[in-house]
């Protein structure tokens, strides 16, 4: 599973590569053609990148502290078996805190469910895990200020907070209903 | 240099030094992890960046406050949520994107619904999803997911 991993990653960085490849040949021909452009292109283009540049290596190191800190088996050891208002907040910290994009926190979050943990939880981690990464926030305070950064993050959390708990209603309703269980076939995949 | 950068930067030296200081063996397994996915991710940001770039030098400065002025009601945001739904970049990218829009006049609620929608909601990953959570929590999750970007998108709107 690591080498198939390893080899998906390969290709994927070459793929980028190749991405970044055309897009400045596109943007290339484009000044070219549209000399008057240049200035307000590069100008643009190089603001961004000091802005990145300068918080990117900070970034990238807590990134590399919370995976080697917070590793998945912490996770599931944790968010498995808690509930309520704690089990809430933990969902919260260990979507936040661990990294990676979202695709691989899905088999993390199927293994948890067969755990027995609960719905409500499983989803408020998903979301958490997807838009209030700590890693993440420091570019979005970066990029857009605190004061956006600030609500934005309180007025998420309210929300995945109450999406969480209402899906878990209606998948709880809706199994009461047809009473049977739901089909999530095992896969290979994990 | 702005202030942020200044407290990002003094933060991860904290948490650098601290790990440094329980554990330099893990410490260094952390800093091989970070120089990893830093090379990993470089070519998506150099290829925002040229994005950013050609969008502010090819996007007169006015259209994109006029869009974001005429369809600043629901639809405008109900429009982004559905871009941020379908667009797929790594949602550490969203920022400076968003950054570039709100520089080049769009609104709060426009910039906060795209942010959200575009880090909360899959569709490459949609069938990965069924598979992993099954296709009631998958749908709803995705669909629930949309309703709130554009909640979030509207009352940031009207507070910022």
């Amino acid at each position: 599973m690591n080498g198939k991993m390893k080899e998906k990653q390969k290709k994927r960085l070459i793929r980028d590569w190749i991405f970044l490849g055309v897009s400045i040949i596109v943007a290339g021909t484009l000044m070219l053609i549209f000399p008057d452009k240049r200035e307000a292109i590069t100008s643009a283009s190089s603001q961004f990148f000091m802005e990145m540049i300068w918080i990117l290596p900070a970034v990238m190191i807590l990134m590399g502290l919370f995976a080697v800190w917070v590793p998945q088996e912490t996770v599931v050891k944790y968010l498995g078996k808690s509930s309520g208002i704690k089990g809430i907040a933990l969902a919260l910290l260990f979507g936040a805190l661990p990294t990676g994009p979202l695709y691989i926190a899905f088999p993390l979050a199927s293994g948890l469910i067969k755990k027995g943990a609960r719905v409500s939880n499983i989803v408020i981690f998903l979301s958490a895990w997807a838009c209030i990464k700590i890693p993440q926030e420091m570019v979005e305070l970066q990029f857009l200020g605190a004061k956006f950064m600030a609500v934005r993050l309180v007025l998420t959390i309210v929300f995945v907070i109450i999406m969480g708990i209402s899906i878990e209603k209606i998948t709880e309703w809706q199994n009461k209903k047809t009473n049977k269980t739901q089909g999530s076939e095992d896969n290979e995949s994990i | 240099m702005k202030l942020t950068v200044i407290f990002i930067n003094i933060f991860a030296l904290c948490c650098l030094l601290f790990a440094l200081y329980k554990d330099k063996v893990k410490t260094k397994k952390a800093l091989i992890i970070a120089l990893r996915s830093s090379i990993r991710i470089i070519p998506a940001i150099l290829m925002i960046i040229l994005l950013i770039g050609l969008l502010m030098g090819f996007v007169p400065e006015n259209t994109i406050a006029k869009i974001s002025d005429e369809h600043s009601g629901f639809f405008g945001v109900f429009l982004t949520a559905l871009l941020g739904a379908i667009m797929h970049i790594p949602s550490l990218l969203s920022f400076p994107l968003a950054a570039s829009l709100l520089e080049n006049g769009a609104s709060y609620a426009i910039v906060a619904t795209f942010i959200v929608s575009l880090t909360m909601i899959g569709t490459i990953t949609f069938p990965l999803e069924i598979k992993e959570l099954g296709k009631k929590v998958a749908i709803l999750r995705n669909g629930m997911s949309f309703v709130i970007a554009i909640i979030i998108g509207l009352i940031m709107g009207a507070v910022l």
